[in-house]
């Protein structure tokens, strides 16, 4: 078997057959391909700094006496940067309030992406997509900062005008709409890639059945994109979840436990950001718990990456 | 439907009409129009943002703002150390982060094997750091960087890297696409002719490439500009009056004074951010357009 096997994979990597390689070994070449290497290998390196970085202060934190991880995960007061014996770790009331801006961003954000991305891959022609794509691209190029300081000085007065409730100067609500807005171009793009990718004859067959576009669109073209469709979502919702600026300025920065949206509340990435601002003295409790949230921060959104880059696979196996 | 249809894709009305039962012509229409409101609320979106932040900070966009340190006084305070900070911090990433980027992309597309499983994990691993929430960026930064290990400080060397592993998937990604645009066929004339693989990259694939790798990294770099959450945990928006005047040097950049002074209580602070905003995005735009010239004047169509 080994001596069969053996040329088919030189074959199949494409390396040179014996009679046209050079007898003399070329060194620069092999330093050449190792430097490159290197290169490729920073990525992995930031991987691991990532979670060497995360690790140590979060070891410490549970270490201490009077956190236990089920506390933490399950508590519902967090007040870690007060004195000693009035601090409370429940990371609940973070969690809630990354759950609700995210989910008022997400009731924008999908069905809007969704929309603009069946528009762009289905009706529009060449020349309205030349001029709506950039505008999408120049949405998705707004930095966040710019986004957060428009929620907190336009949308917020606008909502206290036209809702007939009290309004928080931070509240969710307000947030959770401007990160949807600003979430539309990924969820539109990537789904619009997804649609892109349905071969024509799908089309076609629907057409010579007498289908209308529209019955096209619904019932085949969205359905044979499903996967990447659903990967699209994910990665928006995993931006939403790690999305910091908009909520740091204009959700507030009060832990409450709340699923009222006009409400001041604060998520997870707001708390890293505040608790960075004070400049925590290195070891100090303070300074652990950004470690603390910090590592289920990552271990969310990875997990949802992950499952929107599988998801993403499984359409371009079937159709590319 | 007793009628035969004479052709199932023309598009003028009759044909709809004959074929469809009544209603859907109304239906098909209303669809058509929802989906397209979905691309105007964005656009709306888009215009009320930039015309409400125009207008609010008009009355300080002027030479002063550009040519003032900030200052704790509103109605004098201008983004000076700011403009200079984001030179630095954006200067020093683009050194790190373009070159180990570019190599990456010519090992990732013209070197590395998918069969390997170190280089399917590299793969994988890249897809999912180009969906790392920033803020976990500023988390390495301050734990290796800035404190731990490395220990640099709050400074502006401890930004650049920090943005700079942050867009490195971008512009790894980037680059890819523009190397994997040349064709094969250029990379075997020029293997058939006996050059080795490293030539071949060298002399033939890279100078096609570039118009692409300027370009990506361009909107890399903007990015990386328009990026304060990491710069909030690493010092960033601390008061700074004065130029950074290298690597060691504390730093301010223009996102984080934005922030800075967007928290701020005085109504005064939010006009001159509306300000500092307007200067942040013009500076975005002539990047964005340069790459896009780039683009357009020097890409090849093979």
């Amino acid at each position: 078997m080994p001596a069969t096997s053996r040329p088919q994979r030189a074959a199949a990597s494409g390396t040179t057959p014996p009679s046209l390689r050079r007898s003399r070994p070329r060194y620069a070449e092999r330093v050449v391909e190792a430097l490159l290497m290197i290169a490729a290998f920073v990525s992995i390196a930031t991987t691991i700094g990532i979670v060497i970085a995360l690790i140590p202060p979060t070891v410490d934190f549970f270490g201490k006496p009077e956190i236990s991880v089920w506390d933490f995960l399950t508590g519902t007061d967090w007040s870690p940067l007060f004195a000693a014996g009035q601090r409370q770790f429940g990371v609940i009331p973070l969690v809630s309030a990354t759950l609700v801006i995210t989910a008022i961003a997400c009731l924008v954000a999908i069905p809007l992406g969704l929309g603009a991305a069946t528009y762009l891959s289905e009706y529009a022609s060449r020349r309205v997509r030349d001029v709506l794509k950039p505008v999408l691209e120049v949405l998705a190029g707004v930095p966040t900062v710019v986004y957060g300081f428009f929620a907190l000085e336009f949308v917020t007065p606008f909502l206290g005008r036209v809702l007939p409730f009290e309004i928080d100067i931070y509240n969710a609500l307000s947030a959770g709409l401007v990160m949807g807005i600003m979430i539309i171009p990924t969820v539109a793009s990537l789904a619009e890639d997804a649609m892109t990718a349905v071969p024509n004859s799908l089309r076609d067959g629907a057409y010579a059945l007498g289908s209308t576009r529209r019955q096209v669109s619904v019932r085949v073209v969205i359905p044979a994109a499903l996967s990447g469709i659903v990967a699209a979502f994910i990665l928006g919702i995993s931006r939403a979840i790690g999305e910091t600026m908009i909520v740091a300025i204009a959700a507030g920065g009060r832990p409450n436990l709340s699923l009222n949206p006009l409400e001041e509340m604060q998520t997870m990435t707001g708390f890293i950001a505040a608790a960075g601002l004070g400049d925590q003295p290195t070891g100090s409790v303070g300074y652990e718990t950004i470690f603390a949230v910090g590592t289920l921060l990552f271990l969310i959104t990875l997990v949802m990456n992950l499952i929107s880059i599988q998801l993403v696979r499984k359409y371009r196996e079937v159709y590319e | 439907m007793t009628a035969i249809a004479p052709s199932p894709r023309r598009d003028d009305d009759r044909s709809g009409r004959e074929l469809a039962p009544q209603g859907v012509q109304v239906k098909e229409l209303a669809f058509k129009y929802l989906l397209l409101a979905c691309l105007v609320v964005a656009v709306v979106f888009l215009v009320i943002l930039l015309w409400s932040i125009v207008q609010k900070g008009w009355p300080r966009l002027n030479l002063e703002l550009i040519t003032e340190q900030p200052s704790r006084r509103p109605q004098r305070a201008g983004i000076q150390s700011a403009i200079f900070g984001t030179l630095w911090v954006i200067g020093l990433a683009a050194a790190f982060c373009i070159p180990t980027g570019i190599l990456a992309a010519i090992y990732l597309e013209e070197y590395a094997s998918p069969n390997r499983w170190y280089n399917r994990l590299i793969e994988l691993n890249l897809q999912n750091l180009a969906a790392v929430p920033a803020i976990v960026y500023g988390i390495l930064g301050l734990g290796l960087i800035a404190r731990g290990p490395l220990g640099f400080g709050f400074v502006v060397i401890t930004a650049s890297l920090t943005l700079s592993l942050l867009v490195l998937p971008v512009v790894i990604i980037a680059s890819r696409e523009a190397i994997r645009a040349v064709p094969n066929s250029i990379r075997q004339g020029s293997l058939a002719l006996g050059a080795t693989r490293w030539q071949t990259v060298q002399r033939q694939v890279l100078p096609a490439a570039v118009p692409g790798m300027a370009t990506g990294s361009i909107l890399a770099l903007s990015r990386a500009l328009g990026e304060a959450a990491p710069l909030v945990l690493l010092g960033g928006v601390s008061f700074i009056t004065f130029n950074p005047d290298g690597p060691n040097s504390p730093y301010t950049v223009l996102p984080i004074l934005i922030f800075s002074w967007t928290i701020r209580p005085q109504e005064e602070f939010r006009v001159a951010a509306s300000a500092a905003i307007v200067v942040l995005l013009v500076i975005l735009l002539a990047m964005n357009s340069l790459a896009i010239f780039l683009r357009n004047r020097y890409q090849q169509r093979w």
